[in-house]
């Protein structure tokens, strides 16, 4: 469908810029709240990739959850703003390494982009002859509750300890006083 | 375009002209019904019975100054109202308020009275949920002012308590109707036992009723649960720096989330649009006169009911709410299964 | 053009170097930690796509687990950056550098 695709754009397009604006500009709430935003976008390609449920759950959990931890930490440290390369004493900190890793790091993406895009026709092979209607019904909340508790079973109840360990860890290491 | 499609698109409209008017009719209500529970006449002057209140408070704000406090982050300060305002609306989106209807005959082939029937409707409403929290969050840091910010961070970490249980409660309603669809939530709630009484889920579920409705209430942080906006403990908590429209705009938003959440009790515990003498196209009157049950049962707790402190109502959302919600949780599914089998 | 499979994880790909280079570039540790962040989602949308190329649910399955550990390591690194910061009220990751030999 062709709407399809001008939403894929549209979502990915959005996902990009924001994520360049969260690594590029200074302020740290706004950097947290345009990577909110890249979430959404995400929860949106989620539905075209017939995953409701997951971009419904990446809404509550990660833009609605984890993002506000964010947001209350840096709203009690007061995060002041990142200081600019021009007033920093350690050389290595300066404008050049700061290039050099730019380089780098746009290497790394160009050799990912490229390596994806060679193997576009071993992709395409891969794809299995899934009807839409049969690919629609993955997503759906049976199938994957049938899934998770099942195969995936050891590694939710896993998931549950790590979970709580998180909690007691959080509480441990940000106190005041132990 | 077909006839279905227009009335589609109107329903729309239709619905968020009913949530604003809803608003305005909510502000009346609970001004006349405070005046009752005090013993005291209310608004009277502005028009027969006072009726035209709301109009004249909206006129009132309309005309006020917009004011900024000066280290406002001025993005930020209006990007809050409208995050709080537009969440509020787009939960109502997925709550289903009557049955199918041909508009009396009007239409080829029924509409659902639901503006997207999406079929992880009760998710949906959640997500948006947890999304009105960055409005208050937002309001109060960008208002550069420490009552505001006092004031969010204690509404935003209140709001994020109580939605632990608000979901398990949701969860235990999906586990009885084995569905995430919220008519199909509805629909299962049809007929009745012994001919008399419904099959609401508030029967089955009478605890999963009294958890939702408590953690709905700290959620709209309405009283008793409403310590962040208490004018005597912080001025106005989060929206201390708004006013005039943007103030509206929050204050909109709180009684549009309150409509949504008694939107969304009624359809998954009080039966939705069905009731007995209505056909299911006028179910929608049905579904008007439970919320509004419900809605002048908030009114009261917020006029009867003493506040609670912070930390009286955190331990409260942790320690008592949470662990009922969750053997309810358990106790709900034991009984699915033994009773299925 | 329909977007199929390929144009996924180009997109994935570009996400996930935004994000490394977030991590290597920026000397504030909240953001060091958003920047993760990009990279976890980037590697959550290639597992969506290749679980609906390949017609299976185990793609969302395992996004479902890597949510949950991302939530779980975002609580815990903020806990971390609340504690140093008490320390030396800097969000710079070159304050911490007293182990340095």
């Amino acid at each position: 469908m062709p709407g399809d695709a001008i939403l894929f754009y549209v979502f990915g397009a959005v996902m990009v810029v924001a994520s360049l604006l969260v690594i590029g500009q200074r302020s740290t709430i706004y950097s947290v709240l345009l990577l909110i935003a890249s979430f959404a976008a995400l929860a949106g390609l989620y539905v075209l990739l017939d995953a409701p449920f997951l971009a419904v759950i990446q809404i509550i959990i990660y833009a609605g959850a984890i993002m506000v931890l964010f947001l209350f930490v840096v709203m009690l440290l007061n995060a002041p703003h990142e200081q600019a390369p021009a007033d920093v004493e350690r050389h290595w900190q300066g404008h050049g390494p700061r290039r050099l890793g730019a380089v780098l790091g746009l290497a790394l993406l160009v050799e990912l982009v490229w390596s994806v895009w060679r193997t576009s026709a071993l992709q395409e092979a891969q794809v299995g002859a899934a009807s839409a209607r049969q690919l629609r019904a993955l997503g759906s909340v049976r199938e994957i509750g049938h899934v998770l508790f099942t195969d995936y079973g050891f590694a939710f109840e896993v998931t549950s300890v790590l979970i709580l360990v998180a909690m007691v860890g959080a509480v441990v290491l940000a106190k005041r006083e132990i | 375009m077909t006839a279905v499609l227009i009335a589609q698109i109107a329903l729309i409209f239709v619905v968020f002209t009913a949530l604003l008017m809803s608003a305005a009719v909510m502000v009346y209500a609970e001004r006349k019904l405070a005046a009752g529970f005090q013993q005291r006449y209310g608004p009277y002057l502005v028009g027969p019975k006072g009726l035209m209140q709301p109009f004249a408070d909206v006129l009132k704000l309309l005309f006020k100054e917009e004011l900024r406090p000066k280290g406002a982050d001025s993005r930020l300060f209006y990007l809050a109202p409208i995050i709080a305002a537009t969440a509020a609306f787009s939960a109502f989106a997925v709550v289903p308020f009557g049955g199918e209807t041909t508009l009396f005959g009007l239409l080829p082939e029924p509409i659902k009275l639901q503006v997207a029937d999406v079929n992880v409707a009760i998710l949906v409403v959640f997500a948006i949920a947890s999304m009105s929290v960055y409005g208050i969050v937002l309001a109060g840091w960008s208002s550069n002012s420490k009552y505001s910010l006092l004031g969010a961070l204690r509404s935003a970490s209140q709001m994020i308590s109580y939605e632990l249980s608000y979901g398990l409660a949701l969860a235990s309603v999906l586990v009885v109707a084995g569905s995430l669809s919220i008519t199909e939530i509805v629909e299962a709630q049809g007929g009745s036992w012994l001919g008399i009484l419904p099959r609401w889920f508030v029967v089955v579920q009478p605890v999963g009723f009294i958890v939702y409705m408590i953690a709905a209430i700290a959620e709209t942080n309405r009283a008793p649960f409403d310590f962040p906006e208490a004018e005597q403990e912080l001025v106005a908590g989060y929206h201390t720096e708004y006013s005039s429209m943007s103030f509206a705009m929050f204050f909109l938003a709180e009684y549009i989330n309150m409509v949504t959440v008694s939107a969304v009790a009624t359809d998954l515990f009080l039966g939705g649009w069905q009731g007995p003498w209505l056909p299911a196209s006028l179910g929608w009157i049905w579904f008007l006169l439970k919320m509004s049950a419900l809605l002048f049962f908030y009114i009261w707790a917020r006029w009867t009911l003493p506040r609670y402190r912070y930390d009286q109502l955190m331990q409260f959302g942790w320690k008592i709410l949470l662990p009922i919600a969750v053997l309810n949780l358990i106790a709900t599914a034991a009984g699915v299964i033994y009773f299925a089998r | 053009m329909i977007p199929s499979l390929t144009h996924y994880l180009v997109l994935s790909a570009v996400l996930f170097a935004i994000g490394t280079m977030g991590v290597f570039l920026r000397r504030n540790l909240i953001t060091i930690l958003l920047s993760i962040e990009i990279m976890l989602n980037a590697a959550n949308l290639a597992f969506v796509a290749f679980g609906r190329a390949w017609g299976r649910v185990d793609g969302q399955v395992i996004v479902f687990f890597v949510i949950t550990v991302a939530a779980a390591e975002a609580a815990v690194g903020l806990a971390l950056v609340i504690a140093l910061f008490r320390h030396r009220e800097s969000l710079n990751p070159d304050a911490y550098t007293s182990l340095r030999g």
